[in-house]
């Protein structure tokens, strides 16, 4: 066999493989669609190849930054990789490591989401690298990607910088056939060499830095290597160019070929989005009259244009939010170019099914206590499958990671001085918590704010795709860490009305949450926790996810769709034909919860 | 060559496994290959689609009017993604209601044989078979051979080979 191969590669698995082909020994992550698969294809490579690289499921993203940015600092090679609003965690030792510094390759993924598809902003973290002073490639396909990880290590060490790749969803969710090779072996020992000046770097020390910083992007923006790559027409639409980088970069490319206009119009594609090459600003300044810049998802090559003649999402002439799919470049190009437009589409599409939590999923039964104990509760909650629980009324906030117990106490003080303040329950996974629950907890604690927490601990990350949690005692690669469990986590922030049960026995759940709310009340009370704990169904390993009963709905069934709506189980499907709920045995996971719901009793359940 | 396919369902159904399959199929076969799919908080039972572009293509995704084939898991999903078919395209749906495409009841065949889960490839088998594809039949099944998880491999071929039957008899 040859040293290279071609493979069929999602772009996360040619990131993450990339990674390890270079040399990377260290690599650090936080699960977050769309970003999610690149250190698990990391972890699988390593495994296969059996070459020596640390690789973790960091608890958030700024220790990731932090821990991998270290490793850095010795002289080796090391990535941390995210999604992009996993950068607003990492934003404090992110902003700062531009001043400071690495010594070894040191590359950040940060993987953006135009549309949004499963993110709460459509931020666009190139504008980060611009705020931070950093380069930042742009890949516009899978292949593209692993070959830029490549550039962005050597750019990183060539100006001891840390360099950004800066994938979007249709890159990490696409497959390829990408060319793929052997790791490469650095042996590089590790070699921190003390510099308080640099690595201590108090504020007297930080002009010359940020000097140095500026000197360096100045060099970065003449390296003609990474100047944008050029398409050019021929001659026969003077004066007149695209410029687009990313999988907008591709869109344009198709769209123009299927005009008949490629290799008719200067077409270039931006592979450095920041900073923008120098040469490149002039050329467009003096050779070009019509400029469009089609870019995701905010103008960040626009706004570095300075020229009034580009037209692009800041002068209106693209909509100035959303994902750039084909149809909405088409309209642009079109408009762009003169031409008459395609026919429409055909059909305006109907709306999709809206994704729900799984038949079976410990979460709905949670939900469905703590509903039905507190009628009139305020429920803060948070990132994660759970948050689909809005789809049947069980939640009233998602904001960031961590963000639901900071809003519990702000919640409590509103309301602390009226006559009936409402029951807060505040929902939580078990992951959320350790990415950033916990200051908010002891902040809660400390001043003395009442509210119950629940913590949803189903034993995994669950949304992005089942990666360990820290109170398991497993790493990123199977093999054991040391185990850090909840109960210890709430009593060391001073919690101490600490309950446990099986969320599928909702009977004791709510017992658990009237005596919570009744220690919230009580002169000593508190925060007062309760723990719900069934593994997650899509976790094929767990124990505790046997089905055990086998569910039938009696003649009794009135139709009246409670189940449906308040409860939103997908086995529960209401028949047409004989205006009733049956039950689909393909995906019913027996858990027996749905007896509870029926307000007519006509759910049963058969012991299997 | 160039061909565009998409491949609709929900969650869970196996659109993302169908998808791999007919990358893999290409890349054997000699083709470039350029697929986009949904992943995350879609996958929880919400509507997905996967685009497959087989040939020199530039970008992941499938213009509307533009598929030539399209693969659907369930049919409910015509009215949301039948606009990213070509008038000339040929679409494969689950189900057992005739219609205007080519149909095949790929759920209740896996169902009857007991592999329920295998619908994806039912349908996979039944739209390779009619015809039209960038690959043979032969290719797919040394593709699904490949790349099967071990526990699903036996699953996936009956599944596949169902498909392939319910080509003849209808």
């Amino acid at each position: 066999m040859s040293q290279y191969e071609e493979r069929i590669l999602m772009g996360n698995e040619a990131i993450g493989r990339g990674l390890v082909e270079c040399g990377c020994e260290f690599i650090a992550a936080y699960p977050g669609t769309p970003s999610s698969e690149i250190l698990s294809s990391a972890v699988k490579f390593v495994r296969k190849t059996g070459v020596h690289t640390h690789l973790e499921w960091s608890v958030n993203e700024k220790v990731a930054y932090e821990a991998a940015l270290a490793c850095a600092c010795t002289g080796k090679r090391a990535a941390v990789a995210m999604k992009q609003v996993g950068l607003n965690v990492a934003a404090d030792p992110f902003m700062r490591s531009a001043y400071l510094g690495t010594k070894g390759g040191f590359v950040l993924v940060a993987a953006d989401d135009p549309g949004p598809h499963s993110s709460q902003t459509e931020q666009d973290s190139r504008f980060f690298a611009l705020f931070a002073k950093i380069p930042v490639f742009d890949p516009a396909s899978p292949a593209e990607a692993k070959d830029m990880v490549q550039q962005a290590f050597a750019l990183s060490e060539k100006y001891e910088i840390p360099v950004m790749l800066r994938p979007t969803t249709r890159v990490c969710h696409a497959r390829q056939n990408v060319p793929c090779g052997r790791p490469e072996v650095l042996n590089r020992p590790p070699r921190f060499e003390k510099d308080p000046g640099r690595w201590i770097a108090t504020p007297q020390f930080l002009p010359d830095l940020h000097r140095q910083l500026n000197e360096k992007m100045d060099r970065i923006a003449g390296e003609d290597a990474l100047r944008p790559r050029a398409f050019r027409g021929g001659g026969s639409q003077p004066r007149r160019c695209v410029i687009a980088s990313g999988v907008a970069f591709a869109h344009a490319y198709d769209l123009l070929a299927d005009m008949g206009l490629l290799g008719r119009i200067d077409l270039f594609q931006v592979i450095l989005s920041h900073p923008l090459h120098k040469g490149f600003i002039e050329e467009i300044r003096s050779d070009y009259d019509a400029i469009l810049v089609v870019e995701e998802t905010y103008p960040v090559i626009e706004t570095q244009l300075i020229n009034e003649r580009v037209t692009g999402r800041r002068s209106g002439h693209i909509p100035n939010r959303g994902e750039l799919t084909q149809d909405v470049v088409l309209r642009v190009l079109e408009k762009f170019l003169n031409r008459t437009p395609d026919p429409a589409t055909r059909t305006a599409p109907e709306k999709g099914k809206r994704p729900s939590l799984c038949a079976g999923c410990p979460h709905r039964a949670a939900y469905w206590a703590i509903k039905t104990t507190f009628p009139g509760g305020l429920f803060p909650s948070d990132i994660g499958c759970y948050t689909l629980a809005m789809n049947f009324g069980a939640i009233d906030t998602c904001h960031c990671m961590g963000a639901c117990i900071s809003q519990a106490e702000g919640f409590y003080f509103a309301y602390a001085d009226e006559k009936n303040p409402p029951a807060i329950v505040v929902s939580i996974g078990d992951s959320t918590f350790f990415h950033a629950g916990i200051p908010g907890l002891i902040n809660a604690v400390l001043h003395r704010a009442r509210f119950i927490l629940v913590i949803l601990d189903n034993a995994t990350t669950a949304m992005t795709g089942n990666q360990p949690v820290p109170h398991l005692g497993i790493t990123a690669d199977g093999s054991p860490g040391r185990a850090v469990l909840i109960p210890d986590l709430l009593k060391a922030c001073g919690v101490s009305f600490i309950r446990e049960c099986d969320p599928y026995d909702m009977e004791a759940l709510s017992r658990h949450l009237r005596e919570a709310d009744r220690h919230c009340r009580s002169e000593e009370g508190g925060v007062a926790a309760v723990i719900t704990k069934h593994p997650c169904l899509l976790d094929h390993g767990a124990k505790g996810n046997e089905t055990l009963w086998a569910m039938t709905v009696s003649e009794d069934c009135s139709g009246c769709r409670q189940c449906l709506e308040e409860f939103e189980c997908p086995a529960l499907v209401f028949n047409d034909e004989t205006g009733k709920v049956d039950i689909d045995d393909t995906i019913c996971a027996g858990c027996g919860v749905c007896v509870a719901v029926c307000p007519l009793g006509a759910i049963t359940a058969r012991e299997k | 060559m160039k061909q565009q396919i998409i491949v609709s369902g929900v969650g869970g159904q196996g659109v993302v496994f169908a998808t791999r399959l007919l990358a893999h199929a290409a890349m054997e076969s000699g083709h470039p290959v350029l697929t986009s799919e949904n992943h995350g908080m879609a996958m929880r039972g919400g509507t997905i689609i996967s685009h497959v572009k087989i040939g020199a293509f530039h970008s992941p995704l499938i213009r509307q009017g533009h598929a030539d084939l399209g693969l659907f898991l369930n049919r409910e999903n015509l009215g949301i993604h039948g606009g990213m078919m070509k008038e000339t395209g040929t679409l494969f749906v689950n189900t057992p209601f005739p219609g205007a495409y080519r149909h095949c009841d790929a759920t209740g065949l896996a169902r009857g044989a007991g592999a329920v889960v295998a619908a994806n490839l039912v349908l996979l088998g039944f739209a390779v078979r009619t015809g039209g594809f960038f690959c043979t039949a032969g290719q797919l099944e040394e593709v699904i051979q490949r790349i099967s998880p071990p526990k699903q491999l036996e699953l996936n071929l009956k599944g596949f080979r169902l498909g392939l039957e319910a080509q003849r008899s209808s």
